[in-house]
């Protein structure tokens, strides 16, 4: 059975790092909000599969705050507030997708060298999560810097806090796993839940933050 | 868990924090702010006589108790501050009472946020606290919703985020490197245990582990390349929150940086964390010397002020050794006195004169005597010149350098003195020549400010032997 709950649970690592990608080719804002509830569906599966194999029943509700809170609630309510915005469908991005493809591919291929090197000796299901984890927070990053949109710079927040969560998730027996991701929904709520995006929206009528730009700092 | 002068210092705040959000008048909360941020200093202080024992989530050596001593005396002082500067704020319409309301609220969370991270005896307990702190600041920098304000909460919250994430990851992998050793379960995540096993844990994974964290925490002290949130987040906020950024906050993730680099040096076989953080905390010092000249906001100079000073501090703990991290420790602690002290007089400025541009202020010791000479000192004092501390603590620093790397001593001296000239050119039409802009009588309590900058003038001309044995058995601790 080793065997088994190995390959799975790489498999589901696997398939968030691929997810990962798909968000990174998305050009409208409902598509790209579906893929991100299909991430933390992926992620919340894979929390559930590790809560299984290393017995650790407090793993579960992370899986659940998952798949709730990021799976539903937060999609729906995003869905919401670009409904009630009426944002332009189409994301803009800073650099296109072809290039961006291409550089996520390059931040994967590092995060695997980075990762697989120093953790030569950790055991073979940690240090695969780990490089996993890694190239998906890299990706979570690299959408962050590409997309002008505030809500896709959200989605790609919380697509690298995924890879957190799996990472924390991969380190066996970690403590304050729960207490962690408990933290880091609240933070997400803060912005979602829409004090950010309510007043941007109340002051600028946009949420494009290139529209906020124009303001560089200086008083003149 | 019994009660403790630790609990105390999480306790006080914690409880004041709610009974802030309950009460609606901003008189009666600023007293409470101050009473409660006064309790907290109170409490703070005794941990100096009584020494709880470590819990496997509170401790408290020698390192933190300077840490949570400064920040909880800051604090006190900034509220009596804050007392003053919000009542004129809700004079002028600014800010509403429900808004101060939840400002005070925020206020001692923020204070519980600080001081959790500073007596956490775990390393996922303090990344949860600076999480926290984040998180509260964030939401007092956007407080006036004007626009400006928006884009730097926004920008501020955004590069926060991205680096305490950064944290966490180098946290986890801390975690994984202390775990074949210590054993599985919270054991592997309390400083104190892997402080005594540190010595095998796997180098590689250590290694990595402190890049991340040096990128996390140090978006948070506020790193050259890493920096840009800070200017905004200072300037746009109201200015309690600035002084308290300044002069507590970049120290709190400074503080967490320490701490991952004490384990690395007891760990031999890992990278030597120095040289890294000596390179950014010169790039620091020289780019934000320079970024000194070009600025129209004065909140915003003194914001690339704290960049260059952090930077200096990073530098000196950087070198490592006795003297340079007792150079460090000082700097560090006149840093956040004189930052402080001088916000505290920025604060009034900018409400005597109506702006914060620069070009709108003038003249302010001909206008308002003791605002405007306050100021005078507090930038003579920040710029480095004798007989004031922070000269005292960037000769050791330079001098010590000197000694070991001659020329990183030379950009580092170069980085301070572009600073002077940068500060004193605005100084000079800021506080002398013809008066210019409109100009109010200052509501001021002037008390914070002069008591810190006493301090600061004190500590120039003599250190009490007291300190100077506590500073040097830290500095001894950090290796």
């Amino acid at each position: 059975m080793r065997g088994l709950t190995f390959d799975i649970a790489h498999m589901l690592a696997g398939s968030l790092v691929l997810v990962s990608f798909m968000q990174l080719y998305q050009d409208r804002l409902y598509a790209l909000l579906n893929i991100f509830a299909l991430h933390a569906s992926v992620l919340a599966a894979s929390v559930a599969w590790q809560a299984f194999i290393q017995d650790a029943p407090h793993l579960y509700l992370t899986a659940v705050i998952a798949l709730g809170f990021k799976a539903i609630i937060i999609p729906v309510a995003l869905h919401r507030i670009i409904v009630r915005l009426g944002i332009h469908r189409e994301i803009e991005t800073v650099v296109g997708i072809g290039p961006t493809m291409l550089l996520g591919m390059g931040l994967v291929a590092l995060s695997m060298v980075v990762m697989l090197r120093v953790t030569a000796e950790a055991d073979p299901l940690a240090r695969e999560d780990l490089a996993f984890a890694l190239s998906v927070i890299l990706l979570g990053l690299l959408m962050m810097v590409t997309r002008r949109n505030a809500v896709s710079q959200v989605v790609g927040f919380m697509s690298l806090e995924n890879g957190l969560v799996l990472a924390a998730t991969g380190a066996k027996g970690m403590p304050l796993v729960v207490e962690i991701s408990v933290a880091f929904s609240v933070l997400i709520a803060f912005i979602v839940i829409g004090i950010f995006l309510f007043r941007i929206r109340e002051r600028f009528d946009t949420v494009d933050v290139q529209a906020l730009d124009h303001f560089r700092g200086e008083r003149r | 868990m019994t009660f403790d002068a630790l609990v105390g210092v999480l306790l006080v705040p914690a409880i004041a924090a709610a009974m802030l959000a309950a009460l609606p008048g901003y008189r009666l909360a600023a007293r409470l702010n101050m009473l409660a941020a006064l309790l907290t200093f109170v409490v703070a202080l005794s941990l100096f006589f009584v020494k709880p024992k470590a819990g496997s989530y509170l401790l408290v050596d020698d390192l933190n108790k300077i840490f949570i001593v400064l920040t909880t005396f800051v604090g006190f002082t900034t509220s009596v501050f804050s007392a003053s500067y919000i009542s004129h704020e809700i004079e002028i319409g600014r800010l509403t009472p429900a808004t101060v309301r939840f400002y005070h609220a925020m206020y001692q969370t923020l204070m519980f946020a600080m001081n959790l991270a500073l007596v956490a005896n775990n390393i996922g307990l303090m990344w949860v606290a600076i999480e926290l702190a984040t998180l509260t600041t964030v939401l007092m920098v956007g407080i006036y919703r004007t626009h400006e304000a928006l884009e730097a909460a926004w920008k501020y919250f955004i590069l926060g985020s991205v680096g305490i994430a950064l944290a966490l990851f180098g946290t986890i992998l801390v975690y994984m490197a202390a775990r074949p050793v210590v054993g599985e379960g919270l054991d592997a995540m309390i400083w104190t245990m892997l402080v005594q096993h540190a010595a095998r844990f796997d180098p590689a994974l250590l290694n990595v582990a402190f890049v991340f964290l040096l990128l996390g925490y140090g978006t948070k002290v506020g790193l050259a390349p890493l920096h840009a949130w800070l200017p905004d987040a200072h300037a746009e906020g109201p200015t309690p929150i600035s002084a308290v950024l300044s002069g507590l906050l970049l120290n709190v993730a400074l503080y967490a940086l320490l701490r991952f680099k004490m384990l690395l040096a007891l760990t031999p076989a890992a990278i030597a964390p120095g040289p890294l953080m000596v390179t950014m905390g010169l790039i620091s010092c020289v780019f934000a010397a320079f970024m000194l000249y070009r600025r129209r906001d004065i909140k915003r100079m003194f914001a690339y002020s704290s960049i260059e000073h952090m930077g200096i501090i990073v530098f000196a703990f950087g070198m490592g050794g006795p003297l340079a991290n007792f150079a460090g420790l000082l700097h560090m602690t006149m840093h956040s006195l004189t930052k402080s002290a001088i916000f505290f007089a920025v604060g009034h400025v900018a409400q005597v004169k109506g702006t914060q541009r620069i070009a709108d202020i003038g003249g302010l010791t001909v206008t308002n005597p003791v605002l405007g000479w306050g100021l005078v000192l507090g930038v003579i004092a920040i710029a480095g010149l004798p007989p004031l501390g922070i000269f005292m603590s960037e000769f050791l620093v330079v001098s010590s350098t000197f000694a070991r790397q001659p020329w990183l001593a030379i950009a580092l001296a170069l980085g301070i003195l572009i600073a002077l000239g940068g500060l004193f050119l605005r100084l000079n039409t800021i506080a002398f020549g013809e008066p210019r802009g409109p100009t109010a009588p200052a509501h001021a309590s002037y008390v914070p400010m002069f008591a810190h900058l006493a301090i600061v003038f004190v500590v120039g001309i003599y250190m009490p032997p007291a300190l100077v044995t506590g500073f040097q058995n830290v500095a001894k601790l950090l290796g």
